[in-house]
C-alpha cells in the first residue's frame, strides 16, 4: 500500500505510435505533424507528442494567434522608440495599449490604439476559429461537444472584458492593454475605480469556483491516484461497469464528509464548478461601471458592508 | 441508516491509528473514529466561540459577523477573552478541527486499503491557513498580523494587507499562485468535459473509450496526457496553487525579508538595474 504511491510511471513502455482513430476513414489522411517520444512527458503522462489534426480552422488560429504576439511586440517596440535593448529592459512594463477615451468606439490612428484594435480583432478571430476545432474534433469522433461549451464559457469572459463591457461603457479605452504588468494594473484600476471588486457578489461567487475548482481537483486527483491500484484510472471503464476502485473512492467520501459523487458525476461537479467560474466572472465584470459604478457604496446600501470598512489594520 | 449497495462488505474493523476499536463505527454515512469525535469537539467549540463573540458584540448580520485577532500591544502573547482572545481560541479550535479531519482520512484511506494522496492533499490547504494564521504573525512578531473570521472582514483584511505592499499582483509568487489557480481550473474543465463527452456521446453513437479521449485530444492539441497522467498534473497544479499562496504572504511582511517601506512594485527594480549593470544601455 504505501509504496504504491504511483506519483511518476516507473516503467516506459514504447511501442509504434498511436495515430488516432479514423472510423469514417476521412480524418487520418488530414493529421499531420510526425509524432515524437519524451521519456520526460513519459514519467507524468503519454510520452507521444503528436500527431496533430490542424485544419483551416487550426491554420487560422495559429497565424492570427501569431499575428496578434508579434503586433503586441511592434507596439511595445514603438512605445520603447524601437529600441531592442529596451524592450528587453523594459519588457516587464511596456504594453500596446487601447485607445484613449477621446476616440470613443471609433477607429484612431495607428499608433494611438489603431494597431491595438488590429491585434484584438486578431486574437478574437484566432480564439472563436480554435474555438469551432474543439466542436468539429469531437463531431468527427461522434464525442459529445463538453469541450467545447466549457470553452465557450471561457470565451463569455473574453468577450465581456473585450468587446461586450468596451461597447455596453462607449469607449474601447475599456480594453486591457496588452503588456505583463499593464494587464496587472487595469485589474487593480478596475477594482479601485468601481469601489472594491470585493464586494461585487458576482466577483464573490467567480473567486469560489475559482477555489472549488482547485479543491475539487485536489480531491479528484487525490481519489484516482489512491486508488490506481485497484485501476480507479480507467475512469471511463469504471463509468460503465463500477469496480472496487470506484466503490472504495465513493465510500472514502461518503464516511469522510457523509456525501458522495460516483465515477460519472464528480466529473458533472468538476465541469460546472470550472465553467461556472468564467461565465459568475464575466457578469461580475459586465455589471461593472455599466449597471453598478461603486460596489462598496452598493454593499452598503445592501446591508453587507459598514461605512469605513470592516478591517483598516492591525489595531 | 443509508447503506450504498455495495457498502455493507466494506464497513470492516480495523485501520484505526488510535484507540484500536473503541471509535471503530458510523454513524449513519459519517465515519467516527477518534479523530470524528475530535474534530466534532474542536469544529463545535470554535463554532460556539464564533457566536458567543457575535452576541458580545451584538451583530448578527451574517455577513458582517466579525472576531478581530488581538492588538498589537499583546504581541506573542495570549490576550483577554474580549480582546482577541477569542480569536487565538478559535484559531486554535480551527487547526485541532482541520489536523482532526486529515487524520480521519488517513484512518478511513487505511480502511478502505486506499494510498494517502487525499490527507497529503489537505495537508496543503491546512498549510495554507496555518500560513495567514501562524507562520506570518510569528514571523511579524504578533498576532494581530492574523486576518479577522468574518465573511466580509476578512476580505477587507485582503484589500488593506495587499495595497500595504504597493500592488499585490506584482508579488511574482502571487503571480505564480494565481497562475497555478486559473491552470488547475481550465484542466479541470478539460478533464471534466472529456469524460463527460466520452460517456455521453451524440444520439446513437456507442459510449466512447480512452482511445477516443487521446485521439481528441492529439487532434485538438497534439497532445494527450492520458487517463493517469491528467490526474497527477491536476493534482500537482493545484496543490502547487494552495502551497504558493502561503509562501506568496509568508514573504509579505517579515522585516527580514522587506525592509520597511518597500513595496512589490519596487521589487522588480532589480531587473532593469540588472540591464544597466551589463550596461546594454537604451
Amino acid at each position: 500500500m504505501a509504496e504504491y504511491h504511483n506519483i511518476l510511471t516507473q516503467v516506459q513502455v514504447r511501442g509504434p505510435a498511436e495515430m488516432g482513430l479514423d472510423e469514417k476513414g476521412i480524418v487520418a489522411k488530414e493529421r499531420g505533424v510526425e509524432p515524437r517520444f519524451s521519456s520526460l512527458l513519459g514519467y507524468i503522462g503519454n510520452a507521444q507528442l503528436g500527431p496533430i489534426h490542424l485544419g483551416m480552422f487550426g491554420t487560422i488560429a495559429l497565424f492570427l494567434g501569431t499575428a496578434w504576439f508579434f503586433l503586441t511586440g511592434v507596439g511595445m517596440l514603438q512605445s520603447v522608440d524601437w529600441s531592442w535593448q529596451a524592450l528587453w529592459r523594459d519588457l516587464w512594463w511596456i504594453s500596446l495599449d487601447p485607445p484613449g477615451e477621446e476616440y470613443g468606439l471609433g477607429f484612431p490612428p495607428i499608433w494611438e490604439g489603431g494597431l491595438y484594435l488590429i491585434a484584438s480583432t486578431c486574437l478574437l478571430i484566432a480564439v472563436l476559429s480554435w474555438w469551432i476545432r474543439s466542436y468539429l474534433r469531437a463531431n468527427e469522433l461522434g464525442m459529445g461537444k463538453h469541450v467545447c461549451w466549457a470553452f465557450a464559457a471561457a470565451i463569455w469572459l473574453f468577450l465581456v472584458i473585450g468587446l461586450f463591457r468596451p461597447v455596453a461603457m462607449g469607449t474601447w479605452s475599456e480594453m486591457v492593454p496588452y503588456g505583463i504588468f499593464p494587464h496587472l494594473d487595469w485589474t487593480n484600476y478596475l477594482s479601485l475605480n468601481h469601489g472594491n471588486l470585493f464586494y461585487n457578489p458576482f466577483h464573490a461567487l467567480s473567486i469560489v469556483f475559482l477555489y472549488g475548482s482547485a479543491l475539487l481537483f485536489a480531491m479528484h486527483g487525490a481519489t484516482i491516484l489512491a486508488t490506481s491500484r485497484m485501476g480507479g484510472d480507467r475512469e471511463l471503464e469504471q463509468i460503465y461497469d463500477r469496480g472496487t476502485a470506484s466503490e472504495r473512492a465513493a465510500l472514502f467520501w461518503r464516511w469522510t464528509m457523509g456525501f458522495n459523487a460516483s465515477m460519472e458525476g464528480i466529473h458533472r461537479w468538476a465541469w460546472w464548478f470550472a465553467i461556472l467560474c468564467p461565465i459568475t466572472g464575466g457578469i461580475g465584470i459586465l455589471l461593472t461601471g455599466t449597471v453598478v459604478d461603486d460596489w462598496f457604496s452598493w454593499a452598503v446600501l445592501h446591508g453587507f458592508a459598514v461605512e469605513g470598512g470592516l478591517y483598516n489594520g492591525p489595531s | 441508516m443509508a447503506l450504498l449497495s455495495f457498502e455493507k462488505k466494506y464497513r470492516v474493523p480495523g485501520g484505526t491509528l488510535i484507540g484500536r476499536d473503541l471509535f471503530d463505527f458510523w454513524v449513519g454515512p459519517f465515519y467516527v473514529g477518534f479523530f470524528g469525535v475530535s474534530t466534532i469537539f474542536f469544529a463545535a467549540l470554535g463554532s460556539i466561540m464564533i457566536f458567543w463573540g457575535a452576541a458580545q458584540q451584538g451583530v448578527w448580520n451574517p455577513w458582517l459577523i466579525s472576531i478581530e485577532p488581538p492588538p498589537l500591544e499583546y504581541g506573542l502573547k495570549m490576550a483577554p477573552m474580549n480582546d482577541g482572545g477569542l480569536w487565538q481560541v478559535i484559531t486554535l479550535c480551527a487547526i485541532g478541527a482541520f489536523g482532526s479531519w486529515m487524520l480521519r482520512q488517513v484512518e478511513i484511506t487505511r480502511k478502505l486499503g486506499m494510498d494517502y494522496h487525499i490527507p497529503f492533499a489537505f495537508s496543503f490547504a491546512i498549510f495554507a491557513y496555518v500560513s495567514l494564521v501562524v507562520i506570518r504573525p510569528v514571523l511579524m512578531g504578533a498576532w494581530a498580523h492574523g486576518f479577522p473570521y468574518g465573511i466580509f472582514s476578512h476580505l477587507d483584511w485582503v484589500s488593506y494587507t495587499g495595497y500595504q505592499y504597493g500592488n499585490f499582483h506584482y508579488n511574482p509568487i502571487h503571480m505564480l499562485a494565481i497562475a497555478c489557480f486559473f491552470t488547475t481550473t481550465m484542466l479541470l474543465a478539460l478533464h471534466g468535459s472529456l469524460i463527460l463527452s466520452a460517456a455521453n456521446p451524440e444520439k446513437g453513437e456507442d459510449a466512447k473509450t480512452p482511445d477516443h479521449e487521446d485521439t481528441y485530444f492529439r487532434d485538438f492539441i497534439g497532445y494527450s496526457i492520458g487517463t493517469l497522467g491528467i490526474h497527477r498534473i491536476g493534482l500537482f497544479v493545484a496543490l502547487s496553487a494552495g502551497w504558493w499562496s502561503g509562501i506568496c504572504i509568508i514573504i509579505s511582511g517579515p522585516s527580514w525579508l522587506m525592509p520597511d517601506g518597500e513595496s512589490w512594485i519596487e521589487w522588480w527594480d532589480w531587473w532593469p538595474n540588472f540591464f544597466t549593470f551589463a550596461s546594454i544601455g537604451g
